[in-house]
């Protein structure tokens, strides 16, 4: 049996269960989903876009699905040490896929500042969620329609996200009226928590209306690190004209982990996305982001990076879609890979023929630090329109060996060389952090990574 | 052995690969000299630069180098520098990301390890990079840039001779630091290293033309022809190739 048709069968069986501890705002696509993904399949290494890992055995293996919503440990008033604490008082846990509030966070909450489970905003504001939920992740094509599109291909993993449609239950909603700026970064740590391998199926949804700001900041951990987990995430934020979002993305799980996640954004006329996708410690890691400028003066600005030991994967895909005129992009996304580390980064920019005025740039920088590490990039670009300025620019390389000596010389020793300069490899991911506390913290941990720590968090405790 | 001798090297063959370039190196330095090493280009200057810092280029085939008695060739570049080794670099390295004051505060904190003694605090630190940024003249802005990024040929020297005010090193040596300098650029960076001269220390002076030596005025002048030193005299010597020309050197050897 293939990966996708063990899901196929769950559906099937248990559909009744699911549908029963859902809301009517996230059952309501389902049949759609299960029909598109009978003449689906999931992603192979080696299909077009996929060099690094394959999406099919990520989801083969026999994981437990928790669609009876059992709940599990965490606490949510059990502190967790988090490696990025105290950057936030608007903090909740998601435990597997379940949304768990801290005591404080409804109370610090601005005025106009929502952020709740997502089952419980589907049944307070049905029609806000029936007409956000999958809009933007259910609309991409499944099978290419041009062969020769790298940037289909590259949103393949679109049949992932139908699947999330298919079984997902609850997941994070945050809405920012229109007008309200929300000062204080929302914190949600994501832990993956359970005793026998578990998949969790979880969606964020935000929305952030005209003229309204926040910034979120999640991560990822495992509770344990001797258990298989696999999630898979989809997030689907909504920018309204003038609006700004920033989110920060951190993965610190665990080699057994295996995370498949996808960023949807659409964003309205001058409005202002920041999205960090970090990779610290993970097994296998699939990012994709899919970013629509549909308004004028939209700019996006879409920065990664990973540091990969041991056989650690990671894969970022992004496809930036300029469907207006005198829109921006900014893609920046850095590697380092030691040991048997794989990467790749499938980076495309599609210009739309009514996106005059364009601006769209994309590097991505890759330091291949053993001989058993291996790097896969591929820029991509295809443009409609004339009046564009376009950039891309990708190596692989190694540290560089003049500078090592230079440093040396003065009396630096070889391997705080290497640190400082890997460090600095990364600087300027680093710098697209806007809040401080975080971007001094996710110095830290980006270092502490580099001595070769794996229990980032553990680390932070001492 | 001469316990006068700062710097005794013996016989040295290095190359590149199989590349034979320095093909047997004689030099001994005195602690208070300075000895300018002159030659046509690919006669190895800056090879013999290299290896003696440790610049994992190069291979040693043969010979001995020592630092106040101490054998350089089994210490690694950094313990060369810990032990009073500064090699001013003909193009020093541009290292975008890394700040002025994190690299310097590195390799100072180093060389106190190297030498058992506490790290200097934050405010010593500062201090004494105020102090040293006065030798050269070196603005204070460029201390918060990433190292060498986005520096004037001129800048980039003076923050070599900067840095070597900072570690005070036993021996300096200034591969080619005349080049792609001004003259007024020229007279800061000499009169820096004069600053920084005492009986204690020794400067070995690579340079391609005699115009360095008028402001940084050397003791003894070797004359570096085809991985070997072929002639030793005094100042005059520099003097003698400036009138005629390095073609003199190739028709005697």
């Amino acid at each position: 049996m293939d990966a996708l048709a063990q899901y196929l069968n769950l559906y099937r069986e248990h559909s009744d269960v699911l549908m029963a501890n859902a809301p009517e705002a996230l059952n309501r696509p389902r049949p759609r989903a299960y029909e598109r993904l009978m003449s689906a399949r999931l992603p192979r290494k080696g299909d077009e876009g996929y060099p690094a890992l394959s999406v099919e055995e990520m989801f083969a293996p026999d994981y437990g699905v928790n669609l009876r919503r059992v709940p599990f440990g965490v606490e949510a008033s059990e502190p967790f040490r988090c490696g990025v604490p105290n950057v936030s008082t608007l903090m909740a846990f998601v435990v597997n896929d379940s949304f768990r509030p801290t005591a404080t966070l409804e109370r610090n909450l601005p005025d106009g500042v929502e952020v709740m489970s997502l089952a419980r905003a589907a049944e307070i504001y049905p029609d806000v969620v029936a007409k956000h939920y999958d809009a933007l992740a259910g609309a991409v094509k499944l099978i290419p329609t041009d062969p020769h599109s790298t940037a289909d291909a590259v949103m393949q993993p679109s049949a992932v996200s139908v699947l999330n449609t298919l079984l997902c239950q609850d997941g994070v909603f945050v809405r920012v009226k229109a007008g309200v700026r929300c000062d204080k970064p929302l914190q949600i740590v994501n832990i993956s928590n359970a005793s026998a391998p578990l998949l969790a199926v979880r969606r964020m949804l935000v929305i952030v209306e005209d003229g309204a700001s926040c910034s979120i900041l999640t991560c990822d951990h495992a509770a344990s690190h001797d258990v298989d987990y696999l999630n898979c995430q989809v997030t689907e934020a909504f920018l309204g004209r003038g609006a700004s979002l920033d989110i920060y993305d951190l993965e610190e799980s665990s080699a057994r982990t295996a995370r498949h996640a996808q960023l949807y954004a659409r964003q309205d006329e001058g409005s202002e996305f920041t999205v960090n996708g970090t990779t610290l410690v993970g097994g296998r890691t699939r990012n994709s982001y899919y970013v629509e400028l549909c308004g004028e003066h939209a700019r996006a600005k879409l920065a990664g990076m990973a540091i990969g030991g041991d056989e650690q994967a990671v894969e970022n895909a992004t496809c930036v879609i300029h469907r207006a005129p005198k829109t921006e992009s900014d893609q920046l996304f850095k590697n380092i890979l030691d040991d048997k580390a794989e990467g790749a980064f499938y980076g495309s920019i599609i210009v739309d023929e009514k996106a005059d005025f364009t601006k769209a740039y994309q590097i991505n920088r890759n330091i291949v630090a053993s001989p058993s590490a291996r790097m896969h990039t591929r820029p991509q670009l295809e443009i409609y329109c004339d009046e564009v300025k376009c950039s891309h620019g990708a190596t692989v390389g190694q540290i560089d060996e003049n500078a090592m000596f230079y440093m040396r010389q003065r009396g630096i020793p070889e391997r705080q060389a290497r640190m400082m300069l890997m460090q600095a490899f990364m600087a300027d991911v680093i710098d697209t952090v806007s809040i401080p506390a975080l971007k001094s913290r996710l110095a830290q941990l980006v270092e502490l990574r580099l001595s070769g720590t794996r229990e980032l968090c553990a680390a932070c405790e001492r | 052995m001469d316990q006068n001798l700062l710097l005794n090297v013996c016989g040295l063959r290095a190359g590149i690969g199989d590349k034979e370039i320095l093909r047997g190196i004689d030099l001994q330095v005195r602690p208070g000299e300075v000895h300018a090493i002159m030659g046509p280009n690919g006669s190895g200057k800056s090879t013999l630069a290299g290896v003696l810092a440790g610049d994992p280029r190069f291979t040693v085939y043969g010979g001995s180098a020592t630092l106040g008695g101490v054998d350089l060739l089994a210490l690694s570049p950094e313990d060369r520098s810990h032990e009073g080794l500064f090699l001013s670099f003909q193009y020093p390295v541009e290292i975008p990301g890394v700040s002025m004051v994190n690299f310097m505060r590195a390799a100072v904190n180093a060389k106190r390890r190297y030498l058992n003694l506490e790290p200097l605090s934050a405010s010593e630190f500062l201090k004494m990079m105020r102090q040293k940024r006065a030798i050269v003249e070196l603005d204070n802005k460029l201390a918060s840039r990433s190292v060498n990024e986005g520096f004037s040929g001129g800048e980039k020297k003076r923050n070599e001779i900067f840095q070597m005010a900072v570690l005070e090193p036993r021996l300096a040596i200034l591969d080619e630091t005349d080049s792609g300098l001004d003259i007024d650029a020229l007279r800061i960076v000499a009169s820096g290293v004069n600053k920084l001269k005492t009986n204690q220390n020794a400067t070995i002076v690579i340079t391609h033309y005699q115009r360095l030596l008028d402001y940084i005025k050397p003791d003894v002048v070797h004359i570096l022809y085809k991985g070997r030193i072929v002639h030793t005299a005094g100042p005059e010597l520099a003097l003698e190739l400036e009138e005629k020309g390095y073609d003199w050197i190739k028709e005697q050897n």
